[in-house]
């Protein structure tokens, strides 16, 4: 079972984003749980989702505590909630930014962790580019299928496109689309310079 | 088909294959995507005919639920915690009245302190209200209790609510085959009261009765709910064999066969304490589960025979009785009263505290050993518990507990996403 927990804040779609993560393991033929941390849902207010995905069905209503990969949304959370909770080294972590680890005060918590799967990506920058607006979902969730490989981006693609539908649905995609090669070409570079 | 989709869009779209015909509800988290659902399909002429009241409150959605199902409509509501107290007075009429109304209730906790999350304390303020009550395990479960429920309520003219927990299910996305109408409609004929209000044959319903045969009147609802006990498998296996899955029936056992320890439980919860069974049975454990879907009537005799082989019972509970225990548990031990096992309860998840299977294990490994208490708080952070003891103790106006024991949490309220330590 892979396990996901995603942080971000009221009205960044932090539900949809597991949501959407798991119509796409779906449509990738796997079994997927999606659900909300059930907090009283304000804008602005830290708001946490989870994701588990499987081969099996999935019979656990327990919330994702030893999460395989964090997801976070929005990295002014980062010093205000504990988003790194139960986390093992070999865990997978994307963070929605625009800055440097170091930048955001991670320099050195960086260390406890595989550098090989710890990202940041300017998901939100992709969705301005692509959508007009500051919506980071698509393009998180494909640049979390990039860093981990569980998930294609065919399958994202077609639960967007579930989702959303309509002109709004092929802007997320190209968002998504964007973001998958940002990684892609992120984790390229990296064992470039790890072969070297 | 399969789809990957929300437990309450599955609810909504199983209630809007029943055909009601009056819908009437008040939103109230976490019961509010079913109704939304429901009212948008009736706006948009996808549930037709069907006509959906919008209230000023609870009571007055039970209320018009009885006035349609008197008249002879299909009648379909939906609420959860405070709503349930605030209709409680209709909804002891309804079953009174004999009305098949069909109900989702979102489980909730109930204030004060006032809380949004699960727990079935609403479910058990209602237990003796005379609605037959029956319990989701899954999605899947709820969805198709509902088809279920209205065959049933139709049947005995008796009303029936189908319990789900509130955000654990109803706001969870998985896998859901959602039943087809032409298999709904083939499953479950239209409706046919036993009375109805009907200006060419006038007649009263609800008249007032007193001692002389107000007892005869109440032990035959009691008779008729107990009708429930035979009908439920006749029309859970009537749904397997149409639609080609099963269905929760009164109950269902998990690697209970050679089990010495049982742990009985009603809801989703199940689902994690499955997952804790089968850890402990690869640790050599003798444990197994007894799932209640059928709390009202409760099937006395099968939880009897399917507990005859168990050394000890666990029930697991998301409410309790203050000043007593276990609600569920009183049932089960009256059921057990004449086998040789003991029996503990195990309060847990209230006000959506998550039960995790680490717990569940700890627990589970306790009572292998005998060693767990009659009555047990799971994950109690006593601590909490007796800073605050002190702190009344030191005062007479000491204010009120909820606030100073939010205030004495270092960092807020317990996060809900945080590892047990």
């Amino acid at each position: 079972m892979f396990q996901i927990r995603i942080h971000g804040r009221g009205g960044q779609g932090v539900v949809t984003a597991a949501e959407v993560l798991s119509m796409a393991a779906f449509a990738q033929g796997r079994t997927a749980q999606a659900f909300p941390s059930f907090g009283s849902e304000r804008m602005g207010a830290p708001v946490v989702s989870f994701c588990r995905i499987d081969d099996h069905p999935i019979r656990t209503r327990e919330p994702v505590m030893e999460p395989d990969a964090l997801i976070i949304q929005d990295a002014t959370l980062i010093h205000q909630v504990d988003l790194f909770a139960g986390l093992r080294r070999e865990a997978y972590v994307i963070i929605n930014t625009s800055r440097t680890l170091d930048q955001l005060g991670l320099g050195e918590f960086s260390g406890q962790l595989d550098p090989d799967r710890l990202l940041t990506c300017p998901a939100t920058e992709f969705a301005l580019e692509q959508l007009g607006r500051p919506l980071p979902n698509a393009a998180l969730i494909a640049g979390f299928a990039a860093l981990t490989g569980e998930i294609s981006l065919d399958a994202i693609d077609t639960a967007i496109r579930q989702r959303f539908g309509g002109p709004v649905g092929e802007r997320n995609v190209a968002a998504a689309t964007a973001a998958y090669r940002f990684v892609a070409d992120a984790r390229a570079e990296s064992a470039h310079v790890a072969a070297d | 088909m399969l789809r990957q989709i929300e437990g309450s869009r599955a609810v909504a779209e199983t209630v809007a294959c029943c055909r009601p015909q009056v819908i009437c509800a008040y939103p109230i988290s976490p019961q509010t995507h079913i109704i939304e659902a429901l009212s948008a399909m009736v706006k948009a002429g996808d549930l037709t005919p069907c006509e959906f009241i919008n209230v000023e409150s609870e009571f007055a959605a039970m209320s018009a639920s009885i006035g349609a199902s008197a008249a002879g409509a299909r009648a379909y509501t939906a609420t959860a915690s405070q709503g349930l107290l605030y209709m409680i007075e209709a909804v002891y009429n309804a079953s009174g009245l004999g009305l098949p109304i069909v109900m989702t209730l979102a489980n909730r906790a109930i204030g004060a302190p006032i809380n949004i999350w699960n727990d079935h304390s609403d479910a058990m303020a209602v237990r003796d209200s005379g609605w037959i009550q029956l319990f989701a395990e899954t999605n899947q479960e709820a969805a198709d209790l509902h088809i279920l429920a209205f065959r049933l309520a139709e049947q005995l003219s008796l009303p029936v609510m189908v319990c789900m927990d509130g955000f654990i299910l109803t706001h969870a996305v998985e896998g859901i085959d959602v039943a087809e109408q032409g298999a709904v409609d083939a499953f479950l004929p239209s409706y046919e009261p036993r009375q109805v209000l009907d200006p060419d044959e006038p007649v009263s319903i609800g008249a007032m009765v007193g001692p002389e045969a107000f007892e005869e009147v109440r032990y035959l609802a009691h008779l008729r709910q107990l009708e429930a006990l035979d009908l439920i498998p006749a029309l859970a296996a009537e749904f397997e064999s149409m639609f080609g899955r099963p269905s929760a029936g009164l109950l269902s056992s998990y690697r209970i066969e050679d089990a010495e320890t049982v742990v009985v439980a009603m809801g989703s919860v199940l689902g994690t304490i499955k997952d804790a069974v089968d850890a402990r049975r690869d640790e050599g454990d003798r444990v197994g589960v007894l799932a209640i879907t059928a709390f009202r009537p409760f099937p006395r005799q099968a939880v009897r025979d399917a507990l005859a082989g168990a050394r000890s019972i666990v029930v697991v509970e998301k409410a309790f009785s203050i000043g007593f225990g276990g609600v569920l548990s009183t049932d089960v031990a009256m059921a057990t009263h004449d086998h040789a096992c003991s029996l503990r309860t195990v309060v847990a998840g209230l006000g959506g505290r998550p039960i995790t299977r680490r717990s569940l294990e700890g627990m589970l490994d306790t009572a292998v050993r005998d060693e767990l208490d009659t009555l047990t708080f799971l994950d109690l952070d006593t601590g909490i518990v007796e800073r605050e003891q002190l702190r009344m103790a030191e005062t007479r106006r000491s204010g009120p507990s909820a606030e100073h024991v939010l205030h004495g949490l270092q960092s807020g309220p317990r996060p809900v996403d945080r590892p047990v330590p």
